[in-house]
């Protein structure tokens, strides 16, 4: 069995909050169901599956679940950091497919800068039963430094430079400026991101995303439910999802589990990474985009700095428009996790909603794809082929 | 130059399964695990083989001896240091820190050897210096 063409995006809403002292983080998973569902032209009573993260409140769905008011008969809660809402794009696909729910709701939310979290620059400690706990906790892991040594040997076995990473940025930028709720609105230089301060070698502060508060909401539907509603019609064409880990000991950090879950999706979808037209690839660093675009199989394994350069990732210019709502570098990161607003610029790109000045032509197929938890070490890829039908 | 500092290591905390590992290091020695199935040895260690799920693992002490496979300079907090990965002459690579030395000279392919840092009210943890 497979998912291809069993269920449909029918709704998508991005909260235009980017630091939210006066909301509660229930409340912003609320708003965004509520703008997903209104978006889709659907109501509350419809949804029967629900699908949240680690950023949700209290036990796996059992809070969310109340407090939203709804009444389901399908609930996943599986957590793989940032790519969780990519992967839930699949779970919920398969569960439709399954007979399992109709109208399945993906919530993200989260107040990372009203709560003044030193995101990034502090190991984070998931508590000594977890198994790795005692023996990398010890050494300071932040998520800065995990993917900076991912970065470091990149350039050390391709030669990639810091001026090549830092045209990834460039680009969000580019696209930044035109999205009226982008955190960071204007655009900067390639001098401007090397030159920024080094937080962890060799990533600069411009390398990195932004801290900010917001969330959003994805509505996957049955078919039969997709055609009777009046947006247009994004299909869920086919779904990857993998996790890479240390293994052992035999450490290898020139691939991520993009490798193993993007073939997993273009296959299921039957297309392959020259068929797609725009790319949302998760950006917590720029290394983490390289290292995608490579994986994903858009260029050449060690070829990916070549490729960024010079404007490549810029709608309308280069060859694979990517981000173009300006991603977590430039726009949005809400609750750390930014899987979930790659789906919505997808979904945006195909509906031919984007902004005019970045929306790109005859966009009729597109890729989604996330990495969560630490690029250098453990980490879940998730990969989803959405098409405009 | 940028000296590595001392830096408050947070205690690592030990289970049934990984008690012989600090008790060692409490001696100074590193311990890595073998299967005796496969033969293969892994880190961090586990009482079953993440290679082929046998549980017939035994301990090895490591020989101390490394090589700096990829590293980074946390620069952004009070007292920046070095976490690295860094492969041991044995086979398996390890997560750690490398000091002792000047953080704007460390390199990936740098030979490096075992010392052991205190931690805080725990066992001491396996860290490495230049050679």
């Amino acid at each position: 069995m497979s998912i291809k063409d069993k269920a449909y995006i029918a709704g998508i809403f991005e909260h235009p909050t980017r630091k939210a002292d006066d909301k509660s983080l229930a409340q912003l998973h609320a708003e965004v169901a509520k703008g997903a569902l209104e978006d889709a032209g659907l109501a509350k009573q419809d949804v029967d599956g629900y699908f949240c993260a680690g950023d949700a409140p209290g036990m796996g769905p059992l809070s969310m679940v109340d407090y939203l008011g709804l009444k389901v008969r399908h609930v996943d809660a599986t957590d793989t950091g940032g790519s969780s809402y990519i992967l839930h794009v699949g779970h919920a696909a398969e569960a439709i497919a399954a007979g399992k729910c109709r109208v399945a709701l993906i919530t993200l939310a989260g107040r990372p800068r009203a709560m003044g979290q030193a995101t990034g620059t502090q190991p984070r400690n998931l508590g000594m039963a977890t198994p790795d706990a005692a023996f990398e906790f010890p050494y300071g892991p932040t998520t800065a430094n995990m993917y900076a040594m991912v970065a470091m040997r990149h350039m050390h076995e391709f030669g990639t430079t810091s001026e090549q990473l830092a045209w990834i940025k460039v680009a969000a930028s580019h696209h930044a400026q035109w999205n009226p709720h982008a955190m960071l609105p204007n655009v900067v230089t390639v001098e401007e991101v090397v030159s920024s301060p080094m937080i962890a070698d060799p990533l600069h502060r411009l390398d990195c995303c932004v801290i900010s508060d917001g969330g959003g909401a994805i509505i996957v539907a049955h078919p039969d439910v997709a055609k009777s509603l009046k947006r247009p019609r994004v299909k869920v064409r086919g779904a990857g999802e993998a996790v890479k880990h240390p293994m052992g000991g035999r450490i290898d950090l020139t691939y991520s589990g993009a490798a193993w879950s993007g073939p997993a999706a273009f296959a299921e979808a039957g297309v392959t990474p020259r068929d797609i037209k725009y790319a949302s690839i998760y950006d917590s660093f720029t290394i983490t985009v390289l290292m995608q675009i490579e994986d994903l199989g858009f260029c050449e394994k060690g070829q990916g700095g070549k490729f960024v350069a010079d404007g490549n990732l810029i709608s309308g210019t280069g060859k694979l428009p990517f981000n173009t709502d300006g991603g977590g570098l430039c726009n949005n990161h809400p609750s750390n996790r930014g899987g979930l607003t790659k789906v919505l610029e997808a979904v945006r790109q195909l509906r031919g909603e984007a902004h005019p000045k970045v929306q790109v032509k005859n966009c009729d197929l597109a890729v989604a794809h996330g990495t969560g938890g630490q690029l250098g070490s453990r980490h879940g890829s998730a990969t989803v082929i959405l098409e405009r039908e | 130059m940028a000296q590595a500092q001392d830096r408050k290591i947070p205690a690592p905390e030990a289970n049934p399964e990984t008690q012989a590992f600090w008790d060692a290091a409490a001696r100074g020695q590193l311990l890595l695990k073998r299967c005796k199935a496969c033969g293969e040895l892994h880190y961090y260690p586990r009482a079953i083989c993440p290679f082929c799920f046998s549980d017939k693992t035994e301990w090895e002490p490591a020989s101390g001896k490394g090589k700096i496979y990829s590293w980074s300079v946390m620069r952004r907090v009070p007292v920046p240091y070095a976490i690295a990965y860094v492969t041991l002459a044995e086979g398996p690579t390890m997560l750690a820190n490398i000091v002792d030395c000047d953080l704007d000279q460390i390199r990936i392919g740098q030979d490096v050897r075992l010392v052991f840092k205190p931690t805080d009210g725990g066992p001491p943890v396996a860290m490495f210096a230049p050679a």
